[in-house]
């Protein structure tokens, strides 16, 4: 019999409750998140525009640069200010 | 749990001894001689009927009193006052013997000298052993114990260790002899690493380095590597994730890689050399194992690159006509150090024409400005990495590094008309409000120059990096500390 040593970190995973799913956007200020990846400002302008159709209020924000995650001020700006958000990941 | 501690010795002379040995043999009869004049604690390493002369012999047969008392030669006689050892002597010497004990016809009938035998606590094929039963608790990762059917490469494999290729089983002797590597406490905390963020400590990275195949004497560098690839400016966790080629390139100066068998020359950037397939191997695994950084998850790279299995390449600083990368960089010459480059695999400059550095300078900035796309700027690093026969057209110019530099960055001003997007019928480009203006190849400090490669071969590489600068990754540099 072998005894090897664990290489892998021991870590407990954060639970994160999900905030209730709004039965409607009407009223609601929906964040629309630009992780600055080319183009992703033509994806986000066409769901701000459906979105606005909807009754929903869109503030957009920007990612400094794709290649890093969203600085703490934007995360906590969003969170604050928006009832729910889109972040357009891919490229 | 804590290592065990050191058996005490008696008070008086002691004697270690071994069977298996002629010269503690030759000495049996004597070592009682010295017990009926002056007293003598006699502990036999393998046989404690040994030695037959005395009537009473301590069992070392565990070998604790001998390893913990870092017995190299046996007969070895030692003087202890008080608790503590005063002095020691080893092998036979009829003199020394005679001196330490006083008496003056000691062995009187024996040769003047006979050099002792090797210890057993020294033994190649017990100490692993030993050192895991003597300081083996100190360790604090988990163990995990395979079945006896189980077969250990097949085993990390089936438990998601592995980077593709089997890895070396880190078992607790080998993660021991890896921490000798390095004078830091296995229990220090090195730094945290992307992306979980996972504080970890210098054993949990020993583990990887040893499952990587890394030698001992390999593991500064990999400590050194692992702390320049999870700072903040390097951004080790935009890298992972991003979907280019990329991945951390390290590039290892000083004295410290012809120490440890590093090759700078003849296929460099290839397979062949365990220190440099091995160090680089050993920053992945710690970013796979330890940072929860797998391909397909975080790791979302859409091709990848087989330098992300490792890349790793001293500079070839013995004929370089160049500074090195780290003394350029802000290091004392002769320091150990890695830069750590976010890059991709190396793509060829050939020119077996050029005999003027003018015209070869040319040749590099025609390659370079093709990095990623002849119409994309500023935004992507990359490294150039010059060979002995081009780096020779330079010296024997005496045109040094700053003067490549300069001559490649006037190069590689590029009108932006050209540039601009649908310009030469292709609609990636810069935007068209660039236009009419001149714009640089790569940011400032965004080209690195460094030099290595084997003897012959008119040809050199670009390394083509990532997204540089607080955009996204800057290189770094970083000493090696033992």
């Amino acid at each position: 019999m072998t005894t090897v040593l664990d290489p892998t970190a021991r870590k407990t995973a954060a639970s994160i409750e999900q905030v209730a799913r709004p039965s409607s956007l009407d009223g609601l200020t929906v964040g629309l998140l630009d992780i600055s990846k080319p183009r992703g400002d033509v994806f986000l302008s066409r769901l701000e525009e459906r979105l606005t159709d909807h009754g929903a209020t869109v503030a957009r924000f920007k990612k400094p640069t794709f290649a890093k995650p969203a600085p703490v001020d934007l995360r906590h700006e969003i969170a604050t200010s928006c009832d729910a958000v889109i972040e357009a990941l891919a490229d | 749990m804590s290592a065990t501690t050191a058996p005490q010795l008696p008070d008086g002379l002691v004697a270690i001894v071994k069977r298996d040995c002629a010269t503690c043999v030759m000495v049996d009869p004597i070592l009682a001689d010295i017990s009926a004049s002056v007293g003598l604690a006699v502990y036999s390493q393998d046989d404690p009927t040994f030695p037959e002369s005395m009537a009473s012999v301590t069992d070392d047969t565990d070998l604790a009193v001998s390893w913990h008392h870092d017995i190299e030669t046996v007969p070895t006689l030692i003087r202890v006052i008080d608790g503590a050892e005063t002095e020691r002597i080893v092998g036979w010497s009829r003199e020394q013997w005679q001196a330490f004990t006083g008496m003056d016809s000691l062995g009187s009938e024996l040769p003047e000298m006979r050099p002792g035998c090797g210890s057993l606590s020294v033994d190649p094929n017990l100490v692993d052993e030993l050192t895991v039963r003597f300081t083996g608790s100190t360790l604090q990762s988990r163990r995990i114990e395979l079945a006896s059917l189980e077969d250990e490469f097949e085993a990390a494999f089936d438990r998601g260790w592995t980077d593709g290729l089997p890895v070396v089983p880190p078992t607790e002797a080998r993660v021991l002899r890896m921490l000798e590597g390095t004078t830091r406490a296995a229990d220090e905390i090195v730094c945290p690493i992307p992306p979980d963020l996972v504080d970890v400590t210098v054993e949990q990275i020993a583990v990887n380095a040893v499952m990587a195949g890394c030698k001992p004497e390999y593991f500064p560098v990999v400590l050194a590597a692992v702390e320049a690839a999870c700072s903040n400016e390097f951004n080790m966790h935009g890298l992972l994730a991003t979907t280019f080629w990329s991945g951390p390139v390290i590039v290892v100066n000083g004295p410290i890689a012809q120490r440890i068998g590093m090759n700078a020359e003849h296929n460099v950037f290839g397979q062949g050399n365990r220190a440099n397939m091995t160090i680089g191997r050993a920053l992945q695994l710690v970013v796979r194992n330890l940072g929860g950084g797998r391909p397909g998850e975080v790791d979302m790279s859409m091709q990848g690159s087989p330098g992300k299995l490792s890349f790793c390449f001293p500079e070839r600083e013995h004929d370089s006509p160049f500074e090195s990368l780290a003394t350029e960089r802000g290091l004392e010459p002769g320091t150990d150090a890695v830069t750590l480059f976010a890059g991709q695999g190396p793509s060829p400059i050939v020119d077996q024409i050029s005999r003027t550095p003018e015209s070869l300078t040319r040749s590099f900035a025609e390659v370079l400005k093709a990095s990623n796309h002849t119409k994309l700027v500023i935004g992507i690093d990359a490294m150039l990495v010059v060979s002995p026969e081009h780096g020779r057209i330079f010296a024997e110019a005496g045109w040094d590094k700053a003067r490549l530099r300069s001559e490649l960055e006037k190069l590689l001003l590029l009108d932006s008309d050209g540039l601009i997007r649908g310009a030469g019928g292709i609609e990636e480009g810069v935007p068209e409000s660039l236009a009419g203006t001149q714009l640089p190849k790569f940011r400032p400090g965004g080209l690195l120059i460094a030099y290595a490669g084997g003897d012959a071969g008119l040809f050199s590489s670009v390394i083509t990096g990532w997204v540089g600068g607080e955009m996204g990754s800057d290189p770094v540099t970083k000493a090696i500390t033992r």
